[in-house]
């Protein structure tokens, strides 16, 4: 179960020669600044672009040397950037037009779970799409797409056109597709913070090639790769809720790693949640830190160092099984605490943020 | 009866009627493909089609009735060719007026319906081909809806700009009662005859008719665009 893609495009000012696989569940993140070709990529896939090359979804065949099936026979979904509802078409006649056009047997979304699901009942009521908000308007495109029931959700850079307000509000229904539902998605983005809250797998492009490609964590902690050199770089941990502790308002994560306090998060005890920690965050001591203000104190062992610029170290460390952090100090820091790979080291995690 | 109007001259009313139905829904079924090429196509010919279309638009009509008349006299090619086919011959016929009047009210038909296309852009189109739309269900589901005001604009023009016509009409129908004295040749024929009374109730008649369309297109305009 994996999307195979290898597409080569020339246009007189970009060129896309990517080629990768991803697994075929979850939420695949292809990531880079504007004009690294990522949209570009999510057209070529849904057949929107007409690049040589191949692609398959699944072992089904979608392009190669002698097949290119044009859009409308791919079943995907596909999320634009602006949520492009046919103005001439009622809310709830824009939801049902894909829905409408792939076959009863194929109809394994059903029509009521996606408008309960995305709390659509509402804005349906409301009738002309331009009665809706940016982020409303957003909500139905999603709706409608995977009403078409895809077999794979094509989403370019869905939040970019909204403010922060309706990013916020759409966020935990992308979060509950991630969960609940077993499409894959391709994520277009070019914000950090979406890709590290939604994505299980990186793609990273720059000038219309594939630099990186694989699970989120690793990826993201890769000291060899531009995101390293990211002023907001940092690495993703996957923690349970383990302890509420209501009269100092926090809670407390666990991992394999250790435990990490954060403040009160409302999920129940033993949700899975997403922390992610910036490597400006994380400083490092040789010995057990005493009086410390700070709680979160790790043991972890250096498994990288690499120089940035002429006075910055990046810092990877692995703590527990199979959890990484990355950690920014000076050379100066390195030099006098005479940090090598391969050292047992305490990071102190100054802040958590919460995905 | 409160105008007093002839017979003959209420015969022309129903042909300059019967014409521009005619020519109005030719136009649509000619001016629609030829409008989503012209709005999509990136051929280096597009704009010679374009400036071919348009041509009516500078052209005076003599030069057009002039030159269909050549076409499709005994010795022009479409002449040969309608004979040939014993379809008889197209001058001072009422085929032959529907065939100038679709060619002389192509633009007005045309370009409303291209604009429509183009300011509809590919993206509602995309996003129904990613809804598992076909290009013909594209067509019929978004953009020949999305492009309904410029559909109306174009069958009123088109309407309209046959109803006024004159120039090509002289040309190629002259003024056979029943069969090509259309109103506007039947107003100059009054006129030339001195006949001011008969001539100023098909001319009042143009006058109102001309309002009530422009009334209609703007009143339409408005409403379309409050939407």
């Amino acid at each position: 179960m994996a999307i195979h893609a290898h597409f080569t495009l020339s246009h007189p000012n970009f060129s896309l020669d990517v080629k990768f696989q991803a697994p075929a569940v979850g939420v695949t993140a292809l990531f880079g600044v504007s004009g690294s070709g990522k949209t570009t990529l999510l057209r070529c896939i849904a057949g929107l672009e007409r690049a040589t090359g191949s692609l398959s979804i699944n072992d089904e065949i979608w392009q190669n040397e002698r097949v290119f099936l044009p859009t409308h026979q791919r079943p995907l979904g596909y999320v634009f950037q602006e949520a492009s509802l046919f103005p001439h078409l009622s809310v709830r006649a824009n939801l049902e037009y894909g829905y409408k056009r792939i076959k009863p047997a194929e109809r394994k979304v059903p029509l009521e779970q996606v408008v309960s699901w995305l709390g659509l009942e509402h804005l349906i009521a409301r009738g002309d799409p331009a009665q809706l908000s940016g982020g409303e308007r957003q909500r139905v495109a999603i709706g409608r797409a995977l009403l078409t029931s895809p077999r794979i959700l094509l989403m370019d850079e869905p939040l970019s056109a909204l403010d922060s307000a309706s990013k916020q509000e759409i966020l935990p229904y992308l979060e509950r597709l991630h969960r609940e539902l077993a499409i894959p998605v391709l994520y277009v983005s070019h914000a950090m913070e979406e890709v590290t809250r939604l994505a299980d797998h990186l793609v990273l492009l720059q000038q219309g090639k594939v630099i990186a490609s694989g699970a989120l964590h690793e990826t993201l902690a890769r000291l060899d790769l531009p995101l390293a050199a990211f002023d907001d770089a940092g690495s993703v941990i996957e923690a349970r809720v383990a302890q509420h502790d209501e009269p100092y308002h926090l809670t407390r994560l666990d991992f394999s790693g250790g435990s990490l306090w954060v403040g009160k998060v409302n999920q129940a005890l033993g949700m899975p949640v997403r922390a992610r920690v910036l490597a400006r965050d994380v400083s490092l001591a040789t010995h057990a830190p005493q009086g410390s203000s700070i709680t979160n104190i790790l043991t972890a062992r250096i498994t990288e160092l690499r120089d940035e610029g002429v006075d910055k170290v990046m810092v990877k460390l692995r703590v527990g099984d199979s959890h990484t952090l990355l950690s920014r100090i000076t050379r100066r820091s390195r030099d006098h605490l005479q940090l090598l790979a391969g050292m047992e080291v305490f990071a102190q995690v100054k802040s958590v943020a919460l995905m | 009866m409160m105008l007093n109007i002839a017979p003959a001259d209420l015969q022309s009313v129903w042909l300059t009627l019967k014409l521009a139905s005619v020519v109005t829904l030719l136009l649509l079924l000619i001016a629609t493909p030829l409008a989503w090429w012209l709005a999509h196509s990136r051929r280096w010919y597009k704009g010679i089609i374009a400036s071919l279309v348009a041509l009516p638009l500078v052209l005076p009509p003599t030069v057009l009735g002039f030159y269909l008349l050549l076409l499709m006299g005994p010795h022009g090619v479409v002449g040969e060719l309608t004979h040939a086919l014993n379809l008889g011959r197209l001058p001072f016929t009422f085929a032959g007026l529907v065939i100038g009047s679709v060619l002389f009210s192509m633009p007005f038909a045309v370009q409303p319906i291209q604009n429509a296309f183009e300011s509809i852009g590919k993206r509602p189109l995309e996003v129904a081909a990613t809804l598992r739309a076909s290009l013909l269900d594209q067509f019929f589901s978004v953009a020949l809806p999305l492009a309904r005001p410029g559909f109306l604009t174009a069958m009123i023009l088109a309407f309209a700009h046959t109803v006024g016509e004159f120039g090509v009409v002289l040309m190629l129908g002259g003024n056979i009662d029943g069969e090509t004295r259309v109103l506007s040749v039947a107003i100059y024929s009054h006129v030339e005859a001195m006949e001011y009374d008969a001539a100023h109730v098909l001319a009042g008649g143009m006058v109102l008719f001309s309002f009530v369309v422009l009334l209609g297109l703007y009143l339409l305009g408005g409403k379309e665009g409050k939407r």
